[in-house]
This record gives structure tokens, sequence and C-alpha cells, in this order.
């Protein structure tokens, strides 16, 4: 079908029309939009009603729940009275919270309340930072995890970034990356192959990628891009994921197919996730932590955290009192 | 099909602009609205930045035309010989091969020293105390004059203990040869190479260091496989502009290098160790010697060699043109 040209000045009668003694600035004009057209994504409806629902705790029943009631849950991790701080500063403040796989587990709280500081202890990448200090006991399958050699625990609970960052090379490398020896280069691709498919598909990106696994991974979208860095962390095979604001640089679609992703992924890995967006917390977690000021405010089950927060804290957190 | 559905592109992006500004004048800026100071400035700098482009474009058209009018394939295959006229002299070809052995050897001691300095101030840096001294130092070797370089140089090298890598005799170190000149020549390229692989490794962001450590690689690892690939286009950037300070450096050769029209090959060594410890010759050396104010006073073969020497430069532009350009191609993080 040929393109058919908009014509201007029936436009411009729609709009309000455009004529010389038009003040300046001009006033703002708001198209309405027509009946049929497309309003809201219709593959998004959590994302497109849950924004207006952000006034009151009762709100959250807007916001459509996509995750059912877990099949199974085991304790992978278990986080007890750990603490964090940076010179002076006490980032996280006394926190016990067990992470079990079948599960998502969110951590939600106003920027700096330490929850991304608690996340990236799970798996020592605090120790990165030279004046930080760790006390408390992190156990994971109920060993400490500063028995065990960092690279390993990193291996075992692997993360993805707020940034999407894929490594620049294609996407097959990217995956080869993880599943080769430290820096070596010597296993085949051919030998490869399946782990990488698997690790793609497992995101939910190989039908996208199928067919140029050497594209250049920091040419695909932003979305994709993000789906790679699951794929890379998957590819590791580890018991626990963390996801530090993994949405939070994506448009609603792209957050909406990887919110998809990581509720089928929680009977694989336990999954940890640290958002901002709490309609995000209330669709896809199964229980919800609550920072504040560095402690653990409250910790339970999603519906129970948004429809009947204990805490008076957690209700004003909630409710959009504060944040 | 989508078209059928689709909104006027007014609706969905920016709007018309409506009506002109109170002032009456064109909404984008122009120079006309400046003051005269401004304006001034601006015609300052486009004026020098025509008179670079015409003096760059003029270095190359006139020894283009110098260069083909008097270069003779023959004169990159023959040496230098002794002669009373421009034709019985013979060619350069001991001053090309020169300049491609000092740019060879040079480049392959100050590229990874270079990477290895650049590696550890950035990723490592401890103790800070060790990396700023080591920082100034590089800053500082930059400054040096080459010729000081070279001076040193030949205290260095006529040590006893380094007699093995020139021409000795009854116990005397000659001190000169092409490990002598490219050594010191390394120290001319590294600091280039040190600021330009910083630069590349710093514009990673620290995320991505991350994202490999999360997924348990070690630092060693994310170094070699991430980082420095990532920093190639930058890396290669400065091995460039090293290589271009190593040809066309004069000094270090003159006196590091002895300076000869030949290659004056050591006679109890082996291949190719006995031209590498023997006295030599470069491009550069050839254009300063053949040149009117040098020994051997013939112009139009100070113009070819300066041609073909202008045309190895060029060429290395051309090379990192196509390692940034592959690069671009990978694409990089989005901010």
């Amino acid at each position: 079908m040929e393109f058919i040209a908009p014509d201007v000045s029936e436009l411009d009668r729609q709009i309000g029309g455009v004529s010389s003694d038009t003040p300046y600035p001009p006033p703002i004009r708001r198209l309405t939009l027509e009946d049929s057209e497309p309003a809201t994504l219709v593959d998004a409806p959590a994302t497109a009603t849950g924004s207006s629902g952000a006034g009151s705790p009762g709100g959250f029943t807007a916001a459509r729940r996509s995750i059912g009631a877990p099949q199974f849950s085991i304790r992978r991790m278990e986080i007890d009275d750990v603490s964090v701080s940076y010179s002076d500063r006490e980032a996280v403040k006394g926190v016990s919270l067990p992470v079990r796989q079948g599960e998502v587990l969110a951590m939600i709280g106003p920027s700096g309340c330490g929850k991304t500081t608690l996340l990236r202890s799970l798996n020592r990448l605090t120790e990165l930072t030279r004046t930080a200090t760790l006390s408390g006991r992190i156990l994971l399958d109920d060993v400490d995890i500063t028995l065990i050699e960092p690279t390993s625990l990193r291996r075992r609970v692997t993360m993805v970034f707020q940034q999407p960052n894929p490594f620049p090379m294609s996407v097959f490398d990217n995956i080869a990356y993880v599943l080769r020896e430290q820096g070596s280069r010597r296993q085949r691709k051919k030998a490869l192959e399946p782990k990488v498919h698997s690790a793609l598909e497992r995101a939910g990106l190989f039908e996208e990628v199928k067919d140029n696994l050497d594209h250049p991974a920091l040419k695909l979208s932003g979305g994709q891009q993000q789906r790679l860095c699951i794929a890379r962390a998957l590819a590791a095979e580890p018991e626990v994921l963390l996801l530090d604001e993994p949405c939070s640089a994506l448009d609603p679609q792209s957050t909406q197919v990887i919110e998809d992703l990581i509720v089928k992924l929680r009977d694989d890995v336990a999954v940890v996730i640290v958002t901002h967006n709490l309609q995000q917390a209330y669709r896809i977690a199964d229980h919800v932590a609550f920072m504040y000021l560095g402690e653990l405010v409250e910790y339970s089950s999603a519906t129970a955290l948004f429809g009947s927060p204990r805490e008076q804290r957690t209700k004003e957190y909630v409710s959009g009192a504060f944040g | 099909m989508e078209s059928s559905v689709a909104t006027p592109p007014a609706a969905g992006g920016r709007p018309p602009r409506m009506g002109p500004p109170k002032s009456g004048k064109d909404a984008v800026e122009g120079s006309a609205a400046w003051r005269l100071s401004d304006r001034i400035g601006l015609a300052i700098c486009w004026a020098l930045g025509l008179l670079f482009c015409a003096i760059a474009v003029a270095i190359v058209v006139y020894l283009m035309v110098q260069g083909i009018q008097y270069l003779k394939l023959s004169m990159l295959v023959t040496p230098a010989t002794a002669g009373f006229s421009q034709s019985q002299t013979g060619g350069f070809s001991d001053a090309l091969f020169g300049t491609l052995i000092v740019a060879v050897m040079g480049i392959s001691i100050a590229l990874p020293a270079g990477i290895g300095v650049a590696v550890w101030l950035v990723e490592y840096g401890r103790p800070t105390a060790l990396a700023r001294i080591t920082e100034s130092t590089i800053e500082a070797i930059a400054g040096i004059p080459s010729i000081v370089l070279a001076l040193f140089g030949t205290v260095i090298f006529s040590s006893t203990a380094l007699g093995f890598l020139s021409r000795t005799s009854e116990g005397v170190v000659f001190g000169r040869s092409f490990f002598a000149a490219s050594a010191m020549l390394s120290l001319v390229a590294l600091p280039l190479v040190v600021a330009s692989t910083r630069e590349g490794l710093s514009a990673i962001p620290q995320h991505v260091r991350e994202a490999s450590f999360a997924v348990g690689k070690t630092k060693i690892a994310t170094t070699r496989r991430i980082l420095l690939p990532a920093a190639r286009p930058q890396v290669a950037t400065g091995a460039m502009l090293g290589l271009g300070r190593i040809i066309g450096d004069t000094a270090i050769i003159v006196v590091l290098l002895g300076a000869t029209q030949n290659f004056a090959p050591v006679e109890n060594s082996a291949f190719p160790f006995n031209y590498l410890r023997g006295a030599g010759t470069t491009l550069t050396n050839f254009v300063y010697e053949a040149s009117p104010t040098g020994n051997l006073n013939q112009p139009q073969k100070a113009y070819a060699a300066a041609f073909v020497l202008l045309l190895l430069v060029l060429g290395l532009n051309a090379a990192v043109d196509v390692v940034h350009r592959r690069a671009r191609k990978v694409g990089t993080w989005s901010s």
C-alpha cells in the first residue's frame, strides 16, 4: 500500500491551526487520540495501567501480577546480620534475608538505601571497592561465601547490571567468553555451540539472533543487549542471579519482555532483583524486601507488603509519600 | 500494511516552528547576531584553520610533485655510493631499510612496554605514590629533547656490559648501533603509547569491568580479553603517533646510529645481528645529509627520500583509520 501523505491543512485545522498572528511562544496543544488508535500497548497492560495506580496502596491491585504462586522453594543463600560500610558511612545495617530458588526476591527502597550495595555483597563485588568493609555472614548453600574463591563464587552468583553492557565482540563470543577458561581462547567454536545456544534460548534471545551470531553485540537494541547480558549471566550456570535495576535503561516493551523472562527463570535459579519501580516489584516478585537508610524495614510476600504493609514507613513509601 | 495506520508525522515528531520569535530574528542563532569581538575571534579561528589546511596541502603537493619528478624506483633498491654527480651516487635503499628496522625495533619495545605501563596505571595504580611518580616520569620523558636522550644513550651503550649490542674492538665499545638507536627511539614513542592507551582504557565504563568480574573472570583475563580489545583504536593511534616520531627522529640517528651512508655490519656476528650491532642510516638522516646543508648536497635525492618518508607516514595514518573504522562496526556502550 502506498504511503498516504497527511493533508497538512487538515492537520492544522485539527490541532487548532497556525496563523501568522499566533502569539509567541505558541500555546501548548495536545492531540486527543482517536478511538481507533492504539492508546496502550496491547502486550503490556500492566506497564500501561500500573503507573496510574501509584497514589495509594490499593492502587497496586491495578497492576497485574504476572507471577503465580511458587511451585517450590529451596533456600540457596542466607544473609545473616550483614552490615556494609564505605569508610565511615554505613550503607547496609544488620540485614538478614533468605534467598530462595523458585522465587523472585525484589529489593525496593529509595536511592541510597543500600539495596545495590547489599546485592553486590552477595557475589563479593563490594570487595572491589577498597573502602568497603563487610560484617556478618552470607551463606551460599550453607557455605560462608568468604571461604569460596571470588571467581568461582561469581560464577555461581552472577549479576546483570543497570546499563546493558555486552562486551565489544560478537553475540556468540559474549557467551563463549563466559564458558571458556580464564582468558583462554582454546576451545573451538563447534564445541561451545550447544551451550551458547542454550544460554541464548533461556534468555529468550535465540530466535532473534540465531541467523547471525557473529553480529556485534553492541549493535543490538537496548532490550536485546540486556537479554544478552542475562544470557551471559546464565551461561555460567549459576545458582543465584542478581539483577541490579535491569530495566531502568529500557523502554516499556523491552521491560515487559525481561519481566516475563525473570518470572520464567525463577525455577532454575534464585532471582534477586533490585528495582526502583514499585509496580515492577509487585508484578514479578514473590517476596519483597523494603530497605530504608540501610535498614531492612520490612520483608514479606509481595501481596502482603503492598496490600497491607506492617510498618508505617513501608506504608508511606509504597503509597508514594516519599521516595 | 503498517503504513496504512501511519499517524501524520507532525503529530508524533517535533512540532513545526510556530510563529517567529519576538525579536523578529531567525530562531537559529547566526553569527550575524554576535558582538563584533566574537565575530573577529570566529574569523581568526576560521582563517587559522584554513591556513593549516593550506600548509598541509602545500607540503604534500609540493613533495609529491618534487618526489615523483626525481624518484626512480631504482633508488629504493640501490644503496648510496660515493660519486661526483647525482647520477653516480646511487639510491637510498640502506636508509629506507634502516628506517624500517628502527621503526619495527623501536615500536616493538615501546608498544608492549607502553601498554603494560598504561594498564598498570589505569587498572591497578597501587601503590598510589608509585603510580604518581611513574606518571610524572613518563611526562618528563615526553618532554626531553631527543638529542638529550641520544647523548644519554651514548653513555649507556658505550658501557662494557652492553658491548654485545654494538661494534666492539679491543675492549672499546663503539656504542652506536641499531640496537642502541632503537632502544632510545622507543623512549620517544613510549609516552605517546602510554597516553593514548590510558585514554582508551579510561573511556571504558566501570560497569563493563564489573560485568566481566561478575561472571567469575579475573582481572588479568578481563584486561586481556575485554579491556585491551575495546581500547584497540586508541592503542593503534598511540602506536601510529609513536611510529611517526620514531620514523621522523633525526638527532638519535645521528648520534646513536653512527649516521653512515650505508649499513656497516659487524664482522664477527651472525646474521641479522651483524647488521643490528653495526651502524647505519635512516631516511631522515639521508634527507638531512642530501639537503643543501648536508655533506652530500644532492637536493633532488633529498626530495625523493622525503617523498618516500611522507608516503610511509600517510600509510600509517591510513592504517589507523582502518582500525578505527573496524571499531565503529563493533560499536560502543550507550552512556
